[in-house]
């Protein structure tokens, strides 16, 4: 007997604005990005470092591949038992003291945790940096039924403070400078000292201060989770500040927000993740803290301990024998720092809160493309496929084969339109000139042309469209007088 | 050995010059080179499009041509068509359910090589006996680097270069920017990774860079050209090609 998750469902949103789905299509929310010089600087530098951390780790890693295939491996195990794996947790979930509540999508989610916040009678609570709460819009949901939403995630809270959205999974305050964020501070957190500078020891003290009296006051606290784990029912947090480990152990009740795909199997799959994630996300061999909890414990810790299990799309994309794989993301932001469009456009030209390679995976399976006036059908194309993504990612998702897989649904879910886009009619002629030789020798004689336009350099400086967008940078070489299979014939008489 | 030149549809039209290296050099090096006619593109260009369904006829055309055509070893002079070749060709057959073309096409796979892993490993030659005296500096494309895992190859062949000063690129193996048709749908972005693949290049002091793939070089050679950095595109096959008597002329 397994859970029944429920009828596959996608958070659609298709419409609403919602923090998995932009506005603007990639290449256009991408031209804002590239106009910002400050912002390609910021991310440019960030990028680098830690990309840079991260290959200094991992090297020294004698059984990296290894652990890589074993996570690898793991991953691919769990969303095979996804039900039963689930079923599991939840009852060891339950027999610690600990309460599970389901959530199909972000606002079943989002309401189950205002009830129970609710249910405190408080009206601020503190939070721990989070992707699946940032998912689902919790802190805006919950501000506006009169609630504040705290996070104790320095970055985070710079730009909670800063009113913007995170720009990258880890470091979501990455496209900001020191400068930037003093200003912020100045005019956004009510105690900061007035004489404050940029420096960033300076700007540290100022956020501690500012915490801490929250965590002395809140009642609630609001976590994610990195791991879930079946058999013994724990749920962990990692982290670099010890501000999550506070907010898991001083308020009186506990509220943790799980999409369903981080479970792991056993409590010795750690010892493969905890190396995994922090070399690949911050570059470090271990985080600073690793917080885990069971349930509640009598006189430590909350009291009161729930646990949200968030669908929002995960059994849809579990569905997918191509794109489960995607679910395997431990959400270490590897991928993000090597991948060359991300550091040219920043994490708000991807429109949804998983950026870079792994959200232009992610973001069209948990919310679907709807053809190619859907923004998020530009999205499995926001990638030059070099595949540098792959070549870091710890669990060792395929991402440029994942995206080519999306290209060619986001291409079919346009087949049958009553007129066909430019793409598909030039796509449609080439295939028939490059599936047979005497057709692509009359191309070749056709593009001969291409010498008249040339200068006398035997450069082309503007092409017509859709090869202005290539001669807006740079030149294209003309035709060569005699094609290859040309010269073949006259020096090999075949 | 036979070695059937895939020449590839980009270095067929555009830079001829790319193959008739190829040939010329393995000719030299006493092997027997042929050119299957028929021969048009491997499909990559549709498969990273997303027109899988246009990629199945030209992977056919593919197969079937090299299939009938006799020979020990395949060669292209481009790592990104040998990548579509190995790792896509299959996949596209796969998906619209033609089990026995993707067989075909994993077969065909197993015996196409780009040209630094032909020459270095079935070939098990690094001295080409090669004269190029210029300052170069290599890009590894992204496609030899990650889907081929050519390594050093290139490299190890230069090396052995005579008269050649070989200067190492910073950044090397970040992308180009090129991607195909990515170069088209997300211009801005793709000549923002350009650009700074230019400035690397220029920063070599080098007057070459070369790589193993046509396309790649077109992309950055266009901005060097744009820019007027003086600083040429030559493909690695050019260069093992190149002969003192060659260069003299
Ligand atoms: S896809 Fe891989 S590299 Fe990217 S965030 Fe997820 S686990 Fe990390």
């Amino acid at each position: 007997m397994s859970t029944f998750l429920g009828i596959p469902r996608r958070a659609s949103h298709e419409d609403e604005e919602s923090p998995l789905r932009g506005t603007l299509p990639f290449p256009k929310a991408a031209r804002k990005a590239l106009a910002n010089d400050q912002l390609r600087r910021n991310l440019a530098h960030a990028t680098a470092v830690i990309r840079t951390k991260r290959a200094l780790v991992v090297d020294e890693m004698p059984d990296w591949e290894a652990l890589r295939d074993t996570g690898s491996a793991v991953k691919t195990q769990v969303m095979a038992n996804l039900p039963e794996l689930l079923e599991q947790f939840e009852a060891n979930v339950i027999a610690h003291g600990g309460v599970v509540h389901w959530a199909a999508d972000a606002e079943e989610a989002n309401r189950i945790v205002t009830d129970l916040v609710r249910a405190q009678d408080v009206d601020e609570v503190i939070k721990v940096k989070s992707m699946a709460t940032q998912e689902i819009g919790l802190n805006e949901y919950l501000e506006e039924r009169g609630i504040a939403a705290v996070e104790t995630d320095l970055a985070e809270l710079i730009v909670q403070l800063g009113h913007d959205k995170p720009s990258h999974i880890l470091v979501p305050a990455i496209h900001r400078n020191r400068t930037e964020v003093r200003d912020i501070f100045l005019a956004e957190m009510a105690d900061a000292p007035a004489d404050l500078t940029d420096e960033p020891r300076r700007l540290a003290m100022a956020a501690r201060d500012h915490l801490r009296r929250k965590f002395l006051r809140s009642r609630v606290a609001i976590s994610g989770t990195n791991f879930g784990i079946a058999d013994t029912g724990t749920i962990g947090v990692v982290e670099s500040e010890g501000n999550g480990r506070m907010c898991v152990t001083l308020p009186e009740t506990l509220i943790t927000v799980m999409g369903i795909e981080k479970i792991l199997p056993t409590f010795t799959d750690l010892e493969v993740f905890l190396q995994l994630l922090p070399r690949s996300s911050t570059g470090e061999r271990m985080n600073p803290y690793t917080s885990l909890w069971t349930g509640v414990t009598p006189g430590d810790g909350p009291q009161n301990f729930h646990i949200v299990l968030l669908d929002n799309g995960r059994t849809n994309a579990l569905a997918d024998q191509v794109g489960r794989a995607a679910l395997h993301c431990i959400r270490c932001s590897a991928c993000l720092n090597v991948c060359p469009v991300y550091e040219r456009t920043g994490g708000h030209a991807y429109g949804s809160v998983y950026p870079g390679p792994i959200g232009a995976v992610l973001t069209p399976q948990l919310t679907g493309m709807h053809g190619h006036h859907d923004v998020n059908s530009t999205l499995p194309y926001a990638s030059s496929l070099c595949g540098a993504c792959y070549d870091v990612c710890p669990v060792k998702i395929d991402i440029p084969t994942l995206l080519v897989e999306l290209r060619g649904r986001a291409v079919d879910s346009d087949r049958g339109r009553t007129i066909p886009g430019g793409w598909d009619a030039a796509m449609k002629a080439a295939s028939w000139v490059m599936s047979d030789p005497k057709r692509f020798v009359a191309a070749e004689k056709a593009l001969a042309a291409g010498r008249l336009v040339a200068g006398r350099d035997r450069k082309i400086k503007h092409l017509p469209y859709p090869g202005s967008a290539w001669t807006q940078s740079k030149d294209m070489p003309a035709p060569p007088k005699q094609t290859f299979r040309q010269w073949w014939q006259e020096t090999h008489h075949e | 050995m036979r070695i059937a030149l895939i020449a590839t549809c980009l270095g067929d039209a555009l830079f001829p010059e790319v193959a008739r290296a190829t040939t010329l050099l393995l000719e030299r090096l006493g092997h027997e080179v042929v050119f299957p006619p028929d021969q048009v593109c491997c499909g990559q260009m549709h498969v990273n499009t997303g027109y899988l369904a246009e990629a199945v006829p030209v992977v056919r055309h593919h197969v079937e041509v090299f299939e009938a055509a006799d020979f020990d070893v395949a060669v292209a002079p481009s790592g990104s068509c040998v990548g579509s070749v190995r790792h896509q060709q299959a996949m596209v057959a796969r998906r619209v359910g033609d089990t026995l073309l993707a067989r075909r096409a994993t077969a065909l796979a197993g015996r196409t090589y780009e040209l630094s892993e032909l020459l270095v490993d079935v070939l098990d030659v690094t001295d080409v006996g090669a004269y190029y005296p210029h300052r170069v500096t290599y890009h590894p494309t992204c496609h030899s680097l990650r889907m081929l895992r050519v390594g050093d190859k290139p490299l190890k062949l230069l090396r052995q270069v005579q008269g050649i000063d070989l200067v190492e690129l910073p950044g090397a193996q970040e992308c180009c920017g090129f991607g195909g048709t990515f170069s088209i749908k997300n211009a801005d972005t793709s000549s923002a990774m350009l650009a700074d693949k230019v400035r690397n290049v220029v920063g070599t002091g080098a007057d070459r860079c070369t790589a193993g793939d046509a396309s790649c070089l077109m992309n950055i050679g266009g901005g060097l050209s744009r820019q007027d950095t003086g600083v040429r595109t030559i493909h690695l096959a050019e260069i093992l090609a190149s002969a003192r008597e060659s260069v003299a002329a």
